[in-house]
């Protein structure tokens, strides 16, 4: 990237704002929030899509849309997502419940990143079992900086 | 009082799976970010979203700090029979702001 | 990056040639925040847009007259309004942006106290009464009083200021199209005001925009409401002669 001194002195200015947030989640308490979700069972990658920007130019406001393959019938639907990520100053992003009586496993919302980092989409099936994705967003302009 | 934007669509048929678009007007203050004076501006968000179909809970949402102000949630439901959908949402505060949308099934 | 300013100058100079140089902030976006302001149900600017609505058919002040007793149908009256400010107040002889003229209203016709600039109240009756010239071209009046206050404004638009010693055209003519940072840096068309900013997560104002480059510049921003202020939303409206209007817009 070319820098000229006058970028440098914006970037610094921001940049000293931006050390004024406090202590943030790590992959670490990424996964504990995720044990707390699943009650530490196990979770397999596939059957959820999350689909989200690999590469957001504002963090204040990334859309996102969750798609679970489920028949979403009464003996076979997902019960629950769980949205998680590793950067925030928190780990916990959402949970929507979800009922037969959704038809299809699908929701959208808007989060806020502070910066590229991973984040985990878990569907809990109504056989208790557990399913992910989990995409890498490059965040070029973050969130939780005071303007 | 805040208002929402809320889509449901106009005249499903029986057993289609249509889909509600929420826009709710909200902050979503954080609780981490500091005000004018060095102070953390205290939190102030919406902590969980529900929605009844004629009286039955089709779908509901527990929020966090890191959904982005005036929330927007999209989800799907079965337009199972013509009547009234109840939204609500309720802060950390634990007040609760209601909005209704009647839904015609053909 | 000389060539874009060129093209500008031309485009301006020569209105009558088809091709226009001039893009909207909207193309500068990527395709998620673009998505979010063509739905109506996705654009929280919106949201402003539906408390406007309210308030024009709430009584206010010591008349209790809304705004719908004088001006009636908004999708009727204001159609075009927003297209063709800042004007010329017959009363005062001078400059006014179209919240002044809100403001002005309130006061001496509704006789209710001042809104505030920035505040909740003016900005949702400027989305509501903005978003009626939406889609329309802007259609700065010719008038030759504005004319004086529009070369006000070019000269702002073109002087350096503050610690950084920038002018506006440094970036929005020179550089537009590159980057300040992470932050790709647009032509500076206000064709969309009041908007929802991404960064401020809320709807605001033009001047609040100018308060917020002329801060990144290390310049004394102009005071809200200033006849500098209006003056340079003058010369940029002029600027932007013809593009169309998409109150209420949403930028990153």
């Amino acid at each position: 990237m070319n820098t000229t001194r006058r970028q440098f002195t914006l970037l610094a200015a921001g940049a000293s704002i931006a050390l004024m947030t406090p202590a943030h989640a790590t992959p670490e308490k990424m996964q504990l929030a995720i044990d707390a979700f699943t009650g530490g069972k196990p979770v397999k990658e596939g059957r959820v899509k999350l689909d989200i920007s690999l590469l957001v130019e504002n963090g204040n406001s990334v859309p996102l849309n969750v798609l679970v393959d489920s028949p979403m019938t009464k003996d076979n639907h997902v019960t629950r997502i769980g949205l998680f990520n590793e950067k925030n100053p928190l780990p916990d992003v959402a949970i929507f419940n979800l009922t037969p009586r959704s038809g299809r496993a699908q929701i959208a919302t808007r989060m806020r990143l502070n910066d590229t980092q991973f984040i985990t989409a878990i569907a809990e099936m109504s056989d208790g079992t557990f399913f992910s994705a989990k995409s890498e967003v490059i965040v070029t302009m973050p969130a939780c900086v005071e303007e | 009082m805040a208002r929402a934007l809320i889509n449901v669509p106009a005249k499903p048929k029986r057993g289609e799976i249509i889909e509600i678009k929420t826009l709710m007007s909200h902050p979503m203050e954080t609780g981490f970010r500091p005000g004018m004076d060095g102070q953390l501006i205290p939190r102030d968000i919406i902590e969980k979203f529900v929605c009844t179909y004629n009286g039955e809970v089709v779908f509901s949402a527990l929020l966090h700090p890191a959904i982005t102000a005036n929330p927007f949630i999209s989800f799907t439901t079965i337009a199972t029979e013509s009547g009234t959908l109840v939204f609500s949402w309720t802060d950390n505060k634990g007040e609760t702001q209601v909005q209704t949308a009647s839904i015609q099934v053909e | 990056m000389n060539r874009l300013a060129c093209l500008i100058l031309i485009g301006m100079a020569l209105p009558a040639v088809a091709q226009d140089a001039r893009k909207s902030g909207f193309d500068f976006m990527g395709p998620d925040t673009q998505a979010m302001q063509k739905d109506d149900l996705a654009n929280p600017g919106m949201l402003s847009v539906l408390e406007g609505e309210t308030l024009w058919n709430t009584p206010a002040g010591k008349t209790q007259k809304s705004c719908a007793s004088c001006h009636g149908d908004a999708t009727q009256s204001m159609k075009g309004v927003a297209a063709r400010y800042p004007a010329i107040d017959t009363k005062t002889q001078s400059a006014m942006d179209l919240s002044g003229r809100i403001i002005q209203c309130r006061v001496e016709r509704q006789e209710a106290p001042a809104p505030q600039r920035e505040g909740r109240e003016l900005l949702s009756l400027s989305a509501f009464v903005g978003r009626q010239s939406r889609d329309m071209p802007i259609s700065p009046p010719q008038d030759a009083k504005l004319a004086a206050t529009r070369a006000q404004g070019a000269t702002l638009y073109s002087a350096r200021m503050g610690q950084l010693n920038f002018s506006c055209a440094q970036c929005h003519d020179d550089n537009a199209g590159g980057h300040l940072g992470a932050a790709p840096i647009p032509q500076a068309h206000p064709n969309g005001y009041p908007l929802y900013r991404l960064e401020w997560q809320a709807l605001g104002s033009l001047q609040r925009r100018f308060r917020n480059c002329m801060s990144g510049m290390r310049a004394e921003p102009f005071a809200a409401g200033s006849t500098e202020a209006i003056a340079l939303e003058a010369f940029l409206m002029e600027r932007a002669a013809g593009m169309r209007l998409e109150t209420p817009a949403v930028r990153p």
